[in-house]
């Protein structure tokens, strides 16, 4: 039997992903959300990755590369937004009272 | 040698840095300095480049590759200079009338507290435009092409606290983009088929024939659209004459001297892609055959000093473009050459008088200004006379005779064998030349002579008059290195080019009549305007032609109608949410009607009507709590999706 | 080496669960960085060293440092911690988690419809993957790299304003 399979990989992944979905809608504090979104793009990456030995292609770690700037950008981004709201004195980073700044 | 070609880029590029990054910290004198200076050495490198080609064996182009921008299987681009012939004679006109417009406006725009800005712009569109003449991969020009419409922007805006300034700005950078849209179609389409956008590969893959002919008719048309619009030929005329806004030196270097030549420029350099395709060559001719009449016509009817100069900027452009069209690229390039000179004085000389006059442009408040500026006056009358192409004396004449001259014998293959369509773009291009001649000595009579109205005060600064001086010399005798058969068998200009120019028979009677047309349009001009009591003082009755004539044939009015206002509209709709006013405004109609049922109809009727409101209400609020703006309960709704979605795809 | 695979994927999956419950940020940081070196493993085993490494430099590494450090920024305390308690009560994540539970059901029933299959993975080394980014999808890097300086000016922007409103 070989170290790990293709089907067990993509478990793996869709196991992660619905971990990271569950954790943005449960958690009401955006910091967790961004984490919770971090480990989706996780699970995707790892699918990529898998994809790419699956089928013996470098695509797949391209697209991992891919995956990687784009959570850098999307942390940064996220993290920077935090720090505003939390300067605009919502220390409670609440994610359902971000309705409230319409306009 | 070769090192003195990215110099002379990047000499404009790096002292538009300086200046940028300088802004507001060193002294106006100084920015001038710095302008001038950069692209004074620029012109010197020009000019020894020049020497150093004109003595070294002909038909050796100096190639150089800077960078190779991108490099894959199919296509490949670097950023390379090459110089050749074309090229040169554009660097120099470039760098020589940049030069002395920067040596003009540092004197003229010494007062303005955004000089440093101006200046950096200009040396900018220098730059850009070197790139853009020099490059020999057609994607590197289209960084120029990109560079000097941007720069456009700029300088005409320069005073932006005007609304009105910047609206004019705005129209010639969207104007202009069309054009640009078009261009890129246009080298995407060869890029594909060639791939690569190196001139000589482009041209080498044209003649081995590997092109088929619909893309080649393709991309010669989008290119002509590109062209088009940078020249501000029909039907895109209407932005060079709002591009007067910006400061004069600009109205000179930009708006006159190169950047609306860059159109010609392109077409010039891809002749032989052009050539292959009959029918955009027509095409070519007969737009610029009537962009010649239509923007003659319309500058005789003008009041503006500096809007006449932009619509006889057009009204050239159209001879280059008609000239391009009968295939004669050396008689274009030719014209633009002389043009570049006396339009450059005229803009220049119109910036000085309109000065000294405070700021007064409507010619119809001048008069008389021979007796207080008697310098500017001749340096205007040498500017007019090049472009009514008076003969013999002015370099004008000999420009616009070659064009002349050669249209009357071209062939047109695709033209209907009835029709002598030579003769007729003959015909129209002669009736343009008398009307140039016509409205610009309109113009001079009615400026300088006759009573005066206003009181000039001041004198022209020396550092203003030497570029004048010097641009007055240029545009009387640059053009005799280029003459007809008839007068003398000087042909330097198109020797240099170093291509074979057919010069067909050119009968003594087309020179004759090439060259009293003008002197007609000067006398009949005399006669209406010039002598003591005029037959014209001002256009009579304001009638509907003229009117439309002013304001340039109503295209803008055209335009507006046709695009701006379905946009606007469009932005309204967007702008106001018209869904949510839809859904709303059904609500509310239902609840109105519900309402007048409920009073109107019987018990039972309300009851109902009752419930409809009551059911509308909760959908209401059903609708609402959807959009709550949570995201949470967004990301929620996500997924309900995805799982309905993927249940679908499971179970089917 | 089966075991490694198991060790390192329940490993994975059991800090991404801690990583959602955790109620002390700093906590859920750090499991969340014990989750990404799993996946580097994962990742090690599937053949893919390049990408192992760069998960734990730039993931494990670059970004999770930006987490500790807005988290020190914010300053959280006793309070917060209070909060979080009482935002994940039962009553709150029952719903999305039964969603979940749905999702994840249908996925794992999707994919046992797939034919099993065995295969080895073989490895893939930077210098292919360098091969290829260069190569054909060099297009992609310059959007990437757009993509990063677009990320880059808005958190400034973001973060300047916040400055001048203080």
């Amino acid at each position: 039997m070989p170290p790990t399979t293709f089907n067990a990989v993509l478990l793996l992944s869709s196991f992660l992903f619905t971990i990271g979905l569950t954790g943005v809608l449960i958690r009401r504090n955006l910091l967790f959300m961004l984490m919770a979104l971090d480990i989706m793009l996780n699970a995707a990456a790892l699918l990529f990755v898998a994809a790419g030995a699956h089928w013996h292609d470098a695509t797949g770690q391209v697209m991992f590369l891919m995956i990687l700037a784009l959570a850098a950008a999307e942390t940064a981004v996220g993290l920077a937004i935090i720090l505003a709201l939390h300067a605009r004195g919502r220390p409670s980073l609440d994610a359902d009272t971000g309705n409230l700044l319409r306009g | 040698m070769s090192y003195l070609l990215p110099l002379l880029v990047f000499l404009p590029l790096a002292s538009a840095l300086f200046l940028f990054t300088t802004a507001g910290k060193i002294s106006a004198q100084t920015v001038g300095f710095v302008a001038a200076s950069a692209i004074g050495l620029s012109a010197l490198c020009s000019i020894v480049l020049a020497g150093a080609f004109l003595t070294s064996a002909p038909s050796t182009p100096l190639q150089i590759t800077l960078w190779e921008w991108m490099h894959t299987q199919e296509f490949s681009a670097d950023i390379a200079f090459a110089l050749d012939p074309i090229s040169l004679l554009m660097i120099l006109v470039v760098t020589i009338v940049g030069f002395l417009i920067h040596l003009y406006a540092i004197r003229y725009m010494e007062e303005e507290p955004g000089i440093a800005r101006f200046f950096g712009c200009m040396t900018l569109f220098v730059s850009a435009m070197l790139v853009l003449v020099l490059s020999s991969d057609l994607l590197c020009l289209f960084i120029g092409w990109e560079g000097v419409g941007i720069c456009s922007y700029l300088l005409i805006g320069f005073w932006y606290e005007n609304p009105r300034n910047t609206a004019a700005a705005r129209k010639a950078f969207y104007m202009t983009r069309i054009g640009d849209a078009a261009m890129l179609c246009g080298l995407l389409i060869l890029a594909t088929s060639t791939g690569s956008l190196q001139t000589h590969t482009v041209l080498t893959a044209l003649g081995a024939g590997t092109i088929a002919p619909q893309t080649l008719t393709a991309a010669a048309l989008f290119l002509l659209v590109g062209g088009l619009a940078k020249s501000a030929q029909i039907p895109f005329q209407t932005w060079l004459p709002d591009a007067m806004a910006g400061p004069t030196p600009t109205s000179a270097l930009i708006h006159a001297a190169t950047m609306v030549t860059a159109g010609i420029y392109l077409i010039a350099r891809l002749h032989l892609l052009f050539a292959a395709v009959p029918l955009v060559m027509m095409l070519t001719a007969i737009i610029g055959a009537l962009t010649i009449l239509m923007a003659a016509c319309t500058a005789l009817v003008q009041t503006d000093l500096k809007r006449i100069l932009a619509w006889s900027t057009i009204s050239q452009l159209g001879y280059m473009f008609l000239a391009l069209g009968t295939g004669i690229w050396q008689a274009a390039v030719f014209h633009l050459m002389t043009h570049a000179f006396f339009k450059a004085l005229l803009f220049l000389t119109a910036g000085a008088i309109i000065a000294r006059l405070h700021h007064e442009q409507d010619i119809f408040r001048m008069g008389g200004l021979y007796r207080s500026m008697p310098g500017l006056t001749a340096a205007f009358l040498a500017g007019a006379a090049a472009l009514a192409g008076l003969p013999l004396v002015t370099s004008g004449f000999y420009s616009k005779e070659m064009i002349l001259s050669s249209i009357w014998s071209a062939h047109f293959p695709l033209a209907p064998l009835f029709l002598p369509l030579a003769h007729i773009l003959w015909g129209m291009a002669l009736a343009g030349a008398f009307l140039t001649a016509l409205y610009i000595s309109r113009c001079v009579f009615i400026v300088f002579f006759g009573p005066s109205r206003t009181a000039a005060s001041g004198s022209t600064p020396r550092l203003m008059a030497i570029p004048l001086a010097c641009l007055s010399f240029l545009s009387l005798f640059g053009g005799v290195i280029e003459m007809p058969d008839t007068l003398a068998p000087i042909h330097l200009f198109t020797r240099f080019l170093s291509s074979p120019f057919p010069h067909a028979e050119e009968p003594v009677w087309l020179v004759l009549t090439g060259g009293s047309v003008p002197i007609a349009g000067i006398v009949i001009a005399w006669i209406l305007w010039g002598r003591a009591t005029p037959v014209m003082q001002e256009i009579p009755g304001q009638s509907t032609i003229i009117r439309m004539a002013k304001e340039g044939w109503g295209a803008d009015a055209l335009y507006d109608f046709l695009f701006v206002q379905p946009f606007r509209f469009l932005v309204w709709l967007t702008r106001h949410d018209i869904l949510d006013y839809l859904i709303l405004g059904i609500g509310r109609m239902t609840r109105a009607i519900s309402t007048f049922f409920e009073t109107a109809r019987t018990r039972s009727l309300t009851l109902f009507s009752g419930k409809t409101i009551l059911f509308l209400h909760e959908g209401d609020a059903l609708l609402a709590r959807f959009q709550n703006g949570r995201v949470r309960w967004y990301a929620a709704w996500i997924v309900a999706g995805l799982c309905a979605a993927l249940v679908s795809g499971v179970v089917s | 080496m089966n075991t490694l695979a198991l060790l390192s994927g329940s490993l994975t999956l059991l800090g991404a669960i801690m990583v959602i419950t955790r109620r002390v940020a700093v906590h859920a940081v750090l499991y969340l960085v014990v989750t990404l070196l799993a996946l580097a493993t994962v990742f090690a085993l599937l053949g893919a060293p390049f990408a192992a490494v760069l998960e734990v430099i730039i993931y494990a590494g670059a970004i999770m440092v930006l987490f500790v450090f807005v988290i020190m920024m914010l300053n959280l305390g006793q309070p917060d911690r209070e909060r979080e308690k009482e935002w994940l009560r039962p009553r709150i994540w029952g719903g999305p988690a039964l969603l979940s539970t749905i999702l994840c059901a249908e996925l794992i029933y999707s994919l046992s419809t797939l034919p099993q299959q065995t295969d080895s993975f073989s490895p893939l080394s930077a210098r292919d993957v360098g091969l290829s980014l260069f190569g054909p999808y060099v297009l992609m890097v310059e959007l990437v790299s757009f993509l990063l300086l677009a990320g880059l000016v808005t958190a400034f922007h973001i973060g300047r304003h916040r400055m001048e409103n203080r």
